[in-house]
């Protein structure tokens, strides 16, 4: 029970979003209809995104305090797991984009921020790719890591608010705070929010602690 | 046609009951038909499954990693 709560509690997380994001009432919105509870599922995709690209950032600062490989691990697998989150979330969205904007990729500032900010850290994979001593790799990458956080965070996150933009909460639009009912969906929005980011987290600890194998295996051979 | 009071009331009763419908019909449309016969909960059951096996796996994988850590450590000991 000591090391593993963490995962119960995600598991449950995402249980309850999915019974109560498919009966909870949500409110009755023209064009949105029922789809307003992709709320539920595809918005946690970014915020785990998010909150995973943080960790990296984290471990890349951390690394560079000590050089401890284990930094350079976390702060790399980090990194891919966001990656996976951020297309599960392009791809959730352009489904419900579809539907209600007209069509699958809208030149709206948030979807075109998000594909820069996506390339930017493809170029942090490729970088990683082109060093082949391990130190140097991890030195220069980190170091990457915290210009691709910048970037990202200034792509999807300040830009989309200084122009018009569809997203709610951009460009002058209303968030969804401001429709009413709201706090009903509150209710399984946050619980949702969570329980991505710890499985995301949960994906990631799969991954460090497979690149550990892995490079205890090199080490003895 | 003598118009007296009753014809006018059912004249108007069957007009504002037209303009009562309307506003209910423009509505924005939700999946209640879905909702009142209890099927949404098929889909809930189905997505469930599809977490739970989801959860097995990640839970197996888990234990796989668990035992080449082991088998790691008692290498390098001995």
């Amino acid at each position: 029970m000591k090391n593993y709560w963490w995962k119960i509690l995600c598991a449950g997380l995402l249980f309850y979003t999915l019974v109560a994001g498919f009966i909870t009432p949500v409110p009755r919105l023209d064009i949105l209809n029922e789809s307003i509870r992709n709320l539920y599922f595809h918005v946690p995709m970014w915020f785990a995104m998010m909150a995973l690209l943080t960790v990296s950032l984290v471990a890349s600062i951390r690394y560079l305090g000590g050089y401890k490989s284990r930094f350079d691990q976390v702060a790399l697998q980090a990194a891919n797991v966001s990656m996976l989150l951020g297309v599960l979330g392009l791809l959730t969205g352009m489904l419900w984009a579809n539907f209600t904007w007209g069509k699958p990729w809208t030149n709206d500032p948030k979807l075109n921020g998000v594909a820069i900010g996506m390339l930017t850290y493809l170029a942090y994979f490729v970088l990683r790719g082109s060093i082949e001593d391990p130190a140097k790799r991890a030195r220069i990458s980190a170091v990457y890591n915290i210009f691709a956080y910048v970037m990202f965070m200034v792509f999807i996150n300040v830009l989309p608010r200084l122009t018009a933009s569809l997203h709610p909460g951009n460009g002058g639009n209303p968030g969804f705070d401001t429709y009413d009912l709201d706090s009903d969906m509150r209710l399984v929005f946050y619980p949702a929010v969570f329980g991505w980011i710890l499985l995301g987290v949960w994906l990631m600890s799969q991954r460090v602690r497979l690149a550990r194998i892995s490079e205890k295996l090199s080490e003895t051979n | 046609m003598k118009f007296n009071s009753y014809k006018l009331f059912a004249l108007l009763s069957v007009l504002l009951s037209g303009i009562v419908l309307q506003a209910q019909e423009t509505q924005p449309d939700m999946a209640d038909g879905m909702r009142s016969s209890g099927k949404i909960w098929v889909v809930v059951g189905v997505v469930g499954i599809i977490l739970a096996g989801v959860f097995v796996y990640l839970i197996m994988t888990d234990r796989k990693i668990s035992k080449l850590e082991k088998e790691i450590e008692s290498n390098t000991k001995s």
